[in-house]
C-alpha cells in the first residue's frame, strides 16, 4: 500500500499557498473578506479598436471627469507603441493617441476608475450664448415643430418640464408630427433641435450604463438640459426623467466620441467591474501595481476580468456537485451536466430558469417520443433533437415576447447540446428503467443545480472566488480530500438500513 | 425528527458489520486491485469471451457479430436456425440494450415476457447498440448475437420468471468470497438487474444454498409471481461453478471482479459476462458486510507458487461458510 504522506502533505501545501495568498491580497491590496455594503469602486475600460492604413494615426477620445455621483479616482491608458497625452479643451478632457507608422488592425486601452460619491464636487460650465443654433427646417418639418413646441409649451412651466413633455411626444409612437421629425433625424437629435428652436440650452452626451461585469457595451446617446443652475440629464427613451443612479456621463465635449485619423473601422467598447474598496485602498493598490510584476487576474484587461469572473465560480459548482456525489450519493444524469445548467440559471434567474429547463425538456421528451418511432440512427436522432431544442426555445422566446413576459428571452442562454444529451439519455432512461428513474435523475440534477446556482449568486462566494484566486487552492484541497473518503454516503446509510438491522 | 433518522443506518453499524460503501470500493478495492489497462478485457464482451474460450472456460455459443450498420439486415439470415438467442451490445453497461428473443417465426421475434417484436424493431434495437447507445461515453460498438442458454429449468423451476437466473460470484484476487442468485420477475421484465426489480438471493459459498433474499434492497422469502419459497433453492455442480468463476483471475488479472455465471442444461456452468466495477447489493441479498472476507484474502501471505483455483475455492468454502437467515 502506497504512503498517504505525500498526499495529505499537496493538500496541505494547496491550503498553505491558498491562506497565504488570500491574506497577502487582503493585507498589500485592501481587498476586504466580506463585500462590503459600500462596494462602490467602478473600473470602466474603454477598448478601441481601428485598422490603421499604414501612415500616421492619431486617435482622440473624450474621456469623462467627475461629475455628479461619481469622482474619477484615477485613469491610465495601455498601448504599445503610442505617444499619449491628455488635453483640456473648451469641450472637455480628451485623451490623444498618436503614432507615426501603424499599419493592421489595432487596439488601444484606456482604463479609468471612478468612486461612487454622492458628495462629489462637480464644477459646472455654464452653456455659453454661441452654443445655441437655431436650426432651420424645411416647411413641412417647421410645421410638425411648431405644434410639438406649442403641446409642450402649454404643458409645461420650465425648462425642465418643457423637456420632459418634448421627449414624451416624440415616444407617443400615434403623434404624427413626431413621427414626421423621427423619419428625419434619429431622437436625440429632434430632441436637441427642438431645444435648441425653442432657445433652451442643451448638449447630446454619451453615457455608459454601469452594471457589474458587462463586457462590450456600447456608448448610449443621451441629452443633457440647462435649467439655469445646472445640466439635467434626459434619456431620450424614457418618458420619467429620473437621475439614475447607474449612469456615467463618458462624453459631454458634444463634438464627437472618437477621432481617428489614418485609420478606419473604428470602434469603441466599454467593459466594467464594480469593486469593493475604499478610494484610499485603491490609491495605495495602484501604487503597488505599478511596482511589483503583477501576475493576477486583475492586471488583465476588464474584459477577461470579467469573463473570469463567471469562469472562477465554476470551481464552486464542482465542488458541490463532488459533495453530493461522494457524500450524500445523489444521482443525477451526467456529471457535470447541473453546473452548467446553475451557469443558465444565472443569466435567466431561477424561477424563470426552472420553467424554462422543464419546458425545454419535457417537450424535447415528447418530440424525441415520435423520433423513436422513426427508426433513425443515433447521430442523426440526437441532431434532430438538438434542433427541436433550438425551436422550442425559438417558439418559447416569441411567445413570451409577445405577451409581455421579457424573462422569456433569457431562455437563450441554456446549452443546447447539453440539454439535447440529457433529452435523449432520459428517454433511454425512461424506456428501459421507467419513469420512475427519469425522475430521480432529473429530480437530482434539477436540485443540485438549484444548489449550485444559490452558491453562484451568494455574494459573498462571487466576492471570495474572483477577489481572492487562493480561494481556489482551497476549493481544490477539499476536492482532493473528498476525492480521498472511502465512508459510508448517506444515501448508502439508507440502502443497507436492513443489513444494520439483521 | 427521530422519524428522519430513523430512516438511515447508523455508520457504526454498518461497519461493525464491514458492510463496504460506494466510495471504499471505488477507492480502496477498484482503484487499487484493478488495473485500468485490463478494463477493456472485461468491457468488451467479445474480448472476454475470447480470453475465457483461450482459457478453457465454457461460454455461451457465439452465432455471429453485427459490426457495421449495412450488416444489420443480416441478422435474420444469420440467426435462422437458432430458435433462441440473445442481441448484446459488446461494451454495454449494466445489462443495458441486452435483447433476449426465444423464439421466432417469419419475422415475429417473441421475448421472454411474450411480447412481440418486429422485424424492424430487431434492426433498430442493433442499430442504436451500434451507434452506442448503450456503451460508456457513447463510443461505436458492435452487438454480440449468442445462443440463447438452456437454463437448468429441473434445479431452478419457480425462482425465476420468464428468464434467465444468473449467479454473480464476487472473485477478490482469485478467490470467490460473495454470490448470489439474480432472479428474474414479472417486474424486471425478464431481466436479471436488481435495480429494475429482480430477485437477489445470496449463496453459501460453501453450498451454493439460499442464505437470504431481496427485492429492491429489501429482505424477501419467497418469489413475488411464482410464490415458490426461496429458502429451498440449491446451485446444483456449486463447486465446478466456483472454480470456474475464480479463474477469472487468471483470465483477467482484476483484482476485484465480478463473474456472471448461468448453468446451461447440457453445458454446465458457464462464464457469461465479467464485470470489473460490480455492484454492492450482494451484500443485502447475503446479509453480510463484504469487508471482513475482503480483508481476510488480503492478510493472507503471498507464497511463491500463486494457489491454483481449486485451492483458491477449497480455501473460501472453509472460511466464508454461513448459516441460512430464513
Amino acid at each position: 500500500m502506497t504512503s498517504r504522506v505525500p498526499f495529505y502533505f499537496l493538500i496541505a501545501i494547496l491550503v498553505i499557498i491558498g491562506v497565504t495568498l488570500s491574506i497577502m491580497r487582503h493585507q498589500d491590496y485592501g481587498v476586504p473578506w466580506a463585500p462590503s455594503e459600500s462596494r462602490q469602486v467602478w473600473d470602466i475600460e474603454a477598448r478601441i479598436e481601428f485598422v490603421a492604413s499604414g501612415g500616421p494615426a492619431k486617435v482622440s477620445l473624450a474621456v469623462p471627469h467627475t461629475q455628479t455621483g461619481f469622482t474619477l479616482v484615477s485613469d491610465s491608458a495601455s498601448s504599445s507603441g503610442y505617444g499619449l497625452s491628455y488635453i483640456n479643451t473648451d469641450t472637455g478632457r480628451r485623451a490623444e493617441w498618436s503614432i507615426r507608422h501603424a499599419k493592421g488592425a489595432q487596439t488601444i486601452y484606456y482604463k479609468t476608475q471612478f468612486l461612487v460619491d454622492p458628495q462629489a464636487s462637480v464644477s459646472i460650465i455654464p452653456p455659453a450664448k454661441k452654443d445655441l443654433l437655431i436650426p432651420t427646417f424645411s416647411a413641412p418639418q417647421q410645421a410638425a415643430v411648431d405644434a410639438i413646441i406649442a403641446q409642450a409649451m402649454e404643458r409645461s412651466a420650465d425648462s425642465i418640464t418643457f423637456s420632459r413633455e418634448l421627449i414624451k411626444q416624440l415616444n407617443d409612437l400615434d403623434n404624427q408630427n413626431a413621427s414626421l421629425m423621427l423619419n428625419d433625424f434619429s431622437k436625440v437629435d429632434a430632441i436637441s433641435k427642438l431645444l435648441a428652436s425653442s432657445n433652451v440650452y442643451s448638449k447630446t452626451v454619451g453615457v455608459v450604463e454601469l452594471e457589474d461585469g458587462r463586457r462590450r457595451q456600447s456608448i448610449i446617446p443621451m441629452i443633457e438640459v440647462w435649467d439655469g443652475n445646472v445640466w439635467k440629464l434626459f434619456n431620450p427613451e424614457s418618458n420619467e426623467q429620473r437621475v439614475q443612479s447607474n449612469v456615467l456621463i463618458w462624453d459631454e465635449s458634444n463634438v464627437s466620441l472618437l477621432d481617428v485619423m489614418g485609420g478606419k473601422r473604428s470602434k469603441v467598447f466599454y467593459s466594467m467591474i464594480s469593486q469593493g474598496i475604499t478610494p484610499m485602498m485603491a490609491s495605495k493598490r495602484k501604487v503597488m501595481a505599478d511596482r511589483l510584476l503583477n501576475f493576477s487576474i486583475h492586471s488583465l484587461p476588464l474584459e477577461e476580468q470579467a469573463m473570469f469572473k463567471t469562469i472562477m465560480l465554476i470551481p464552486i459548482g464542482a465542488l458541490i456537485v463532488v459533495f453530493l456525489r461522494v457524500l450524500i450519493g445523489l444521482k443525477t444524469s451526467g456529471t457535470f451536466m447541473p453546473v452548467l445548467i446553475a451557469v443558465a440559471f444565472v443569466q435567466t434567474q431561477l424561477l424563470p430558469g426552472i420553467i424554462g429547463f422543464l419546458l425545454i425538456v419535457g417537450t424535447g421528451l415528447i418530440i424525441r417520443g415520435y423520433l423513436s418511432k422513426l427508426n433513425l440512427l443515433l447521430v442523426s436522432r440526437i441532431s434532430a433533437v438538438i434542433i427541436a431544442v433550438i425551436l422550442i426555445i425559438s417558439v418559447f422566446t416569441i411567445v413570451s415576447f409577445n405577451i409581455g413576459l421579457t424573462q422569456g428571452l433569457t431562455i437563450t442562454f441554456f446549452p443546447m447540446i447539453i440539454l439535447s444529451w440529457t433529452i435523449e439519455r432520459m428517454s433511454i432512461l425512461w424506456e428501459e428503467e421507467g419513469a420512475k428513474e427519469v425522475f430521480m435523475q432529473g429530480g437530482g440534477s434539477l436540485f443540485t443545480a438549484v444548489l449550485i446556482y444559490l452558491a453562484m449568486t451568494n455574494p459573498y462566494v462571487q466576492h471570495v472566488t474572483f477577489n481572492f484566486i487562493g480561494s481556489q487552492f482551497i476549493i481544490l484541497a477539499a476536492i482532493l480530500l473528498l476525492g480521498n473518503y472511502t465512508g459510508y454516503r448517506l444515501l448508502e446509510l439508507k440502502r443497507f438500513k436492513s443489513l444494520a438491522e439483521s | 425528527m427521530f422519524s428522519v433518522f430513523s430512516m438511515f443506518a447508523s455508520p457504526q453499524k454498518l461497519h461493525a458489520k464491514g458492510v463496504m460503501g460506494m466510495n471504499k470500493r471505488n477507492g480502496a478495492y477498484i482503484a487499487r486491485y484493478n488495473d485500468r489497462s485490463k478494463y477493456p478485457l472485461v468491457d468488451d464482451k467479445l474480448k472476454t469471451k475470447i480470453i475465457a474460450q483461450a482459457h478453457g472456460a465454457t461460454v455461451p455459443k457465439l452465432i455471429g457479430v453485427v459490426a457495421q450498420q449495412a450488416q444489420v439486415k443480416h441478422i435474420h439470415e444469420m440467426v435462422k436456425h437458432w430458435p433462441g438467442f440473445v442481441i448484446k451490445p459488446a461494451r454495454g453497461s449494466g445489462g443495458k440494450g441486452i435483447l433476449v428473443i426465444i423464439s421466432h417465426k417469419n419475422g415475429i421475434y417473441i421475448k421472454p415476457s411474450g411480447q412481440v417484436i418486429t422485424e424492424e424493431g430487431v434492426e433498430r434495437h442493433i442499430g442504436n447498440a451500434l451507434a452506442g447507445l448503450f456503451s460508456l461515453g457513447g463510443k461505436n460498438d458492435v452487438a454480440v448475437v449468442e445462443n440463447l442458454i438452456k437454463f437448468d429449468d429441473v434445479a431452478f423451476d419457480g425462482y425465476s420468471y420468464d428468464g434467465v437466473p444468473d449467479i454473480r460470484v464476487i472473485v477478490f484476487k482469485g478467490y470467490p468470497v460473495m454470490a448470489m442468485m439474480r432472479c428474474s420477475t414479472a417486474e424486471s421484465d425478464g431481466k436479471a438487474n436488481l435495480h429494475q426489480g429482480a430477485v437477489g438471493v445470496g449463496l453459501d459459498i460453501a453450498t451454493g444454498r439460499a442464505v437470504r433474499a431481496v427485492q429492491f434492497d429489501h429482505p424477501v422469502t419467497h418469489h413475488p409471481d411464482t410464490g415458490k419459497a426461496l429458502n429451498g433453492l440449491v446451485v446444483p455442480n456449486w463447486q465446478n461453478l466456483l472454480t470456474l468463476a475464480s479463474s477469472a483471475w487468471e483470465m483477467t488479472g482484476l483484482g476485484y471482479v465480478g463473474a456472471d455465471m448461468v448453468l446451461d442444461k447440457e453445458d454446465g456452468p458457464m462464464v457469461l459476462e465479467l464485470n470489473a466495477r460490480p455492484g454492492l447489493t450482494i451484500q443485502i441479498a447475503n446479509g453480510a458486510g463484504l469487508l471482513p472476507r475482503l480483508q481476510n484474502v488480503e492478510a493472507l501471505a503471498i507464497p511463491t507458487r500463486y494457489p491454483c483455483a481449486d485451492e483458491r475455492v477449497a480455501y473460501a468454502t472453509q472460511q466464508f461458510a454461513v448459516k441460512a437467515q430464513f
